[in-house]
């Protein structure tokens, strides 16, 4: 029951969020200087005809009228069209989502696999030379700007070696979406010099994003399990006689694991937000690129579309992750 | 006394007060320091891409500057970005944090929702729209942090004042007649101290990180400024041969956000006795 009420409240306080949100990029946006009917229209266009564009896209209306308008249209569901592409925003949205997301899904699958192991073993021998080796190499990578890792990965594997591609997803135009993940769209048809393509264009830039979250990752992990490790109820099993295997197997990770899942929400957040700068050192046609590329030509729908669509992703995977949290941790119910 | 000596003890802190301490030496000598300081703003096509070695230390760049000079001077311009945004978002979010902490009144619960506003995207993603809209600048980049990093401290505030508002100094207080304003600043700021401080360290080290973000995606400071960030980006067009263009200016970000990181993570170890390094029975 209580979990309801939680995913209820949290459900109801999304709406009131994202309408703030939307506020504040609009204002932001629309005290861009430059004129994005100008823009549209080229820059010898007659007064005239820029004249029309604004109309056309409500642009000689007053802010506050501009913004009711946008909010009317998201909530018939539409982002409006894009200034740029001339699409509505919502297809070029969901046209890049799954290269975002593929990208997304392997490095944070990386992140767990190699940072959980890490930070548990560092914690369990600590202080010892291994429990150093990953607090340096912990610390190191969450202080390393993203785009210069891409630039010395690229440096490295791409040109140095030619070991992977500098840029782009894949060889060619990719195939016809099924999932729009390339590397199981590829499986699925059975074409597997495209598939082992897909996975060479995705090399670079899932590791580039996976150290800062394996670091992350292996970060809370170790301070979760040392956490557990020095409450009383482990003292308690301990003293009663349990082997150390059973303690550190059934009480110890179970409670860490469950401190280390709240904090993939954070990781996944991090993740996107290191996508936009990610993706367009590496060119991958995702939302990071879009997002960057609408900001460039001040795009104001796109700009507010991507926002949004962020905006809903990131609470809703919080969401999930409170959720989850609450049913995997009996002392929570 | 104590405090202070078992922070001299913890070598990773020391590490970060150490490089910390030669980020600042290098801003505050960049002149005397920097082997070719005219660099900064005039250049020398003639050493064009030259590499490291003889009279240029980490090789030359595009327009033929002295990178080890510009790197100097990138430094007054990282700790200008970092410590103003910080201390602005600093300034705006522990008294906001402050005042919804004390009082329980609809602007509590308001600022908690407009925090949850800016906090639903990521943070980056709102500097780079504020920055771009608003022209590529320095101050701009410095306002562009600060509108967007405000939130955490505001959070971090509000939490602490929240569990201390029933705590019997606080009650002492009230009883013996303070002003609320009283309360807050002489009762409830200090107690919030610790894990201000550590979060603001911390911070230090995202600004820097978000800032050469921005300077890299071409929103900082224009050319010629020295940016770190910008410079990596400039180095792209003359991979793979110029590998040093990139290399120097990325272990320069690297060296001071761990830094920053490292005294943070220190201060905290020193101050919360629960974590201390050595101290449980684990």
């Amino acid at each position: 029951m209580r979990l309801i009420a939680l995913a209820l409240r949290r459900c109801l306080w999304m709406p009131p969020t994202l309408l703030g949100l939307t506020l504040i990029v609009f204002s932001v946006s629309h005290i861009i200087p430059a004129d994005p009917a100008r823009v549209l229209a080229g820059e010898n266009a007659p007064i005239e005809q820029v004249e029309a564009l604004r109309h056309r896209y409500g642009l000689d209306l007053p802010l506050p009228q501009q913004f009711l308008r946008y909010v009317s249209d998201v909530v018939h569901g539409s982002l409006g069209t894009s200034l740029y592409t001339q699409r509505p925003v919502i297809d070029d949205l969901l046209e890049r989502l799954p290269a975002t997301f593929e990208l997304a899904l392997y490095a944070i699958f990386l992140a767990i696999l190699l940072g959980l192991p890490l930070g548990v073993v560092s914690a369990l021998k600590r202080n010892s030379w291994l429990d150093h080796a990953v607090r340096l190499v912990t610390i190191t990578g969450l202080a390393m700007a993203a785009f210069w890792l891409a630039i010395l990965l690229q440096l490295l594997f791409s040109m140095e070696w030619n070991l992977t591609p500098v840029q782009g997803r894949i060889d060619g135009w990719g195939p016809d979406p099924i999932t729009g993940f390339y590397t199981v769209d590829t499986l699925i048809r059975g074409d597997f010099p495209m598939f082992f393509s897909a996975l060479r264009y995705l090399f670079l830039p899932m590791i580039t994003l996976a150290i800062p979250a394996t670091a992350t990752i292996a970060r809370f992990t170790r301070a979760g399990v040392l956490n557990v490790m020095n409450s009383n109820f482990v003292f308690y099993q301990a003293a009663m006689g349990l082997p150390r295997r059973v303690v550190i197997w059934k009480y110890i990770l179970r409670s860490a694991l469950i401190g280390t899942l709240t904090q993939i929400g954070l990781v996944f957040g991090n993740l996107l937000a290191g996508a936009v700068v990610v993706e367009t050192v590496f060119s991958w046609p995702g939302l990071g690129t879009f997002a960057y590329n609408s900001i460039l030509q001040s795009d104001y729908n796109a700009i507010m579309g991507f926002t949004l669509f962020t905006g809903s992703v990131f609470i809703g995977v919080n969401l999930l992750v409170d959720i989850a949290q609450a049913v995997l941790d009996p002392r929570g119910r | 006394m104590k405090t202070l000596r078992r922070l001299a003890r913890d070598r990773a802190l020391l590490a970060g007060v150490v490089i910390i301490s030669l980020l600042v030496l290098a801003a505050i000598f960049a002149t005397p320091l920097a082997t070719f300081p005219s660099h900064v703003s005039s250049f020398d096509p003639s050493h064009r891409l030259a590499p490291p070695g003889g009279s240029f230390w980490l090789g030359t760049d595009r327009m033929g500057a002295d990178i080890y000079s510009r790197l100097l001077f990138g430094a007054r311009l990282t700790i200008l970005i970092s410590i103003s945004a910080t201390a602005i978002a600093v300034a705006i979010g522990v008294p906001l944090g402050l005042l919804a902490g004390y009082y329980d009144r609809w602007f509590s619960d308001a600022l908690m929702r407009v925090s949850d506003v800016f906090l639903a995207v990521p943070q980056i993603v709102l500097a780079i729209a504020i920055a771009q809209t608003l022209g590529p600048a320095i101050q701009n980049v410095i306002l562009a942090l600060s509108a967007t990093y405000w939130p955490f401290w505001a959070r971090i505030v509000y939490a602490e004042t929240r569990s201390l508002r029933n705590e019997v100094f606080i009650e002492a207080a009230v009883a013996m007649g303070a002003s609320p304003l009283r309360v807050m600043v002489m009762h409830v700021l200090p107690s919030n101290a610790s894990s201000i401080i550590v979060r603001t360290t911390i911070g230090m080290g995202g600004t820097i990180l978000a800032a050469a973000s921005l300077g890299f995606l071409g929103l900082g400071a224009p050319p010629p400024t020295p940016e770190w960030g910008r410079m990596i980006a400039e180095s792209r067009e003359f991979l793979p041969q110029a590998w040093w263009y990139a290399t120097a200016p990325g272990i320069a970000i690297l060296l001071v956000v761990m830094g920053f990181n490292l005294l943070g993570d220190g201060l905290r170890d020193a101050i919360d006795p629960r974590i201390r390094r050595g101290a449980g029975r684990g």
